[in-house]
């Protein structure tokens, strides 16, 4: 397949503008400038994209939230705090065609009428956001930046800012109180951020990924989109060859671990997938004959999310394998409510007791009661991300109680094995050289 | 004596404040200028922060205590942070900060070794799970170790 979002991937000297320019780049942008701000609201509508960084909202529909006679200024704000476990997609964008990214940007601020736009990007990424920043340099002394962008009239500046190393900052509220300089608590919706966001102004966060696609639909058309959906896979864990890989949208399970990575290496077997980032249930090997996409995904009772898969073969002990999650939630807990902080702590708590063989039966049924009482229960959603893969998916059948198709019951018998032994049920170690 | 920016610092902090429309959003970039110079954000490096910003300290403290990236007290001159989440804790995450205790002499969330160069936390995803497993040593990325490979790094830092 032709690769569109990752064109540019292993390109000499990629991150040079003249580079991106011989390759086709900016041309999307004077075509943008040339079309309203509705009809590239209308352009993102009608191509269905919804956004890539993990809740899947549409995108044209977000931006068509922006109140119209609001007259304060506006601003898009492109997160790239990319922190859920498994994902590692927007880094190759950025650190490898950042200005595919800037192009996307401007084009997306024209689109919503921001004259201001920051990248918050999270800071661990030291080599992105120099790269950034470089990139941006540039698109200034070119003209694609600054006053009167390619004698359009219209103005832009961008802003690489840099996180400090919080998981909750990439959620858009508390992305936004963390450029406010304050700390990434989320705020309360509503009001959402396209009616007040950074600064009290109307706001637009979305994801990196999300941002490029402009480019692409502007460039090949809404029915190419349509057609031909690019969509970047993160695919990590027990694989031969690792990595990020471009396939289009409803690429099978299966065929990106054994086509694209290679399959399992040493002759191991598959054992389960986390298909969209760690904050999304479980899937058994036998699931995994799924297309990745939106729907198909939330049908198996899963979701894309920001589409990291974690692959784990016959080496890993589920019991371990969520305990490590929880231990992530729990850390990466922000603090503000009660449900998400103390029950985050819990369920590492509990599930950590049951690897290290101290664990008692009923323990089960009180992580799957725990994860219950903080899913839907918070501010934002990283108490439903720590509540999912113990617990499952809410169901609308049950009142909107998880269905319980996630680690705890998929994996039940390796569970009960823990209590009942005080030891793993897995005895294949894996080997690290 | 009060803490000041040194005069290249002093003109990145200058330059950030321009890019947002008031003080406080400068917040992290300044910090993360402050901890450039002095290496860590003692009280004295929050009261020099919270004057660039026209801020209260307790404003300055309340962020610094929330974020991973900001340390209170120093850090080694290489200051190694393994990733421990899922994608790297299945490919030998944890086995990698066993063989970085070993090798650096110092253990895991223990302050510095004696020769002062070594530091080492075990940090959540840091968005490397394709090169899994990995650390991230002062602002570089190290992916897909292996022993032979630390072994090269550690030895070379320890002649630095």
């Amino acid at each position: 397949m032709e690769k569109v979002l990752t064109k540019m991937v292993g390109i000499e000297n990629s991150q040079n503008i003249d580079v991106y320019l011989k390759h086709g780049g900016y041309q999307a942008l004077p075509k943008a400038l040339k079309m309203t701000p509705d009809e590239l609201i209308q352009m993102m509508k009608d191509s269905g994209v919804r956004g890539r960084g993990g809740a899947g909202f549409p995108t044209g529909m977000k931006w068509s939230f922006l109140p119209k006679d609001n007259p304060k200024p506006r601003y898009l704000l492109c997160n790239a705090d990319e922190s859920e476990p498994g994902t590692f997609k927007d880094r190759v964008l950025m650190e490898d065609d950042p200005h595919q990214v800037i192009e996307g940007l401007i084009i997306s601020s024209f689109a919503i009428q921001a004259h201001t736009c920051y990248i918050y990007i999270r800071g661990e990424y030291v080599t992105g956001a120099k790269i950034l920043h470089k990139a941006i340099n540039e698109a200034y002394e070119k003209g694609y930046l600054g006053k009167n962008i390619l004698g359009s009239g219209f103005e832009l500046d961008i802003t690489v800012h840099r996180g400090a190393g919080a998981y909750i900052c990439g959620e858009e509220t508390g992305l936004i109180e963390s450029l406010e300089g304050k700390r990434g608590w989320p705020r309360i919706k509503p009001p959402f951020p396209a009616v007040y966001g950074v600064f009290g102004c109307p706001t637009i966060v979305n994801n990196v990924e999300t941002l490029v696609t402009p480019i692409h639909i502007i460039n090949r058309g809404v029915q190419w989109w349509k057609d031909n959906e690019p969509k970047l896979y993160c695919m990590s864990g027990h694989l031969t060859r690792p990595g990020t890989y471009e396939a289009k949208i409803g690429t099978n399970l299966m065929e990106l671990i054994n086509d694209h990575c290679g399959g399992i290496p040493n002759g191991r077997k598959l054992k389960a997938v986390i298909p969209g980032g760690s904050s999304v249930p479980v899937l058994r090997a036998e699931e995994c004959d799924v297309a990745m996409d939106f729907d198909a995904l939330a049908k198996a009772g899963s979701a894309l999310g920001s589409a990291g898969c974690m692959v784990m073969d016959d080496t890993t002990c589920m019991v371990n394998a969520l305990w490590n999650l929880m231990k992530f939630y729990s850390h990466e807990s922000c603090g503000q409510c009660t449900p998400c902080r103390e029950g985050t702590h819990w369920l590492e708590m509990i599930c950590g007791r049951i690897e290290t063989g101290r664990g008692r039966m009923e323990d089960l049924e009180l992580m799957l009661e725990t994860a219950n009482n903080i899913a839907g229960r918070t501010i934002c959603p990283l108490g439903d991300a720590a509540a999912w893969p113990v617990a499952g998916l809410p169901d609308k059948n049950k009142g909107g109680d998880l269905n319980g198709q996630s680690f705890v019951n998929k994996f039940r018998e390796e569970f009960e094995y823990h209590i009942t032994n005080k030891k793993c049920k897995v005895t294949i170690p894996h080997e690290w050289n | 004596m009060a803490l000041e920016f040194s005069p290249e610092k002093k003109k990145e902090v200058e330059w950030t404040l321009t890019r947002y429309p008031n003080k406080q959003a400068a917040m992290l970039p300044v910090l993360h200028i402050a901890q450039y110079q002095f290496g860590c954000i003692s009280p004295e490096v929050m009261e020099l922060v919270a004057k660039t910003l026209d801020l209260p300290v307790s404003r300055v403290q309340d962020v610094v205590t929330f974020y991973t990236m900001f340390h209170e007290k120093p850090v080694g001159k290489f200051h190694i942070q393994v990733c421990h989440t899922l994608s790297c804790a299945i490919r030998g995450g944890s086995q990698v900060v066993d063989y970085l205790e070993n090798k650096c002499g110092v253990k895991c969330n223990d302050g510095i070794s004696k020769d002062g160069k070594f530091s080492i936390t075990k940090v959540e995803c840091l968005g490397s799970c394709g090169t899994a497993p990995m650390m991230q040593v002062n602002d570089d990325y190290f992916e897909n170790l292996t022993k032979e490979r630390i072994d090269q790094l550690v030895n070379k830092w320890k002649s630095e």
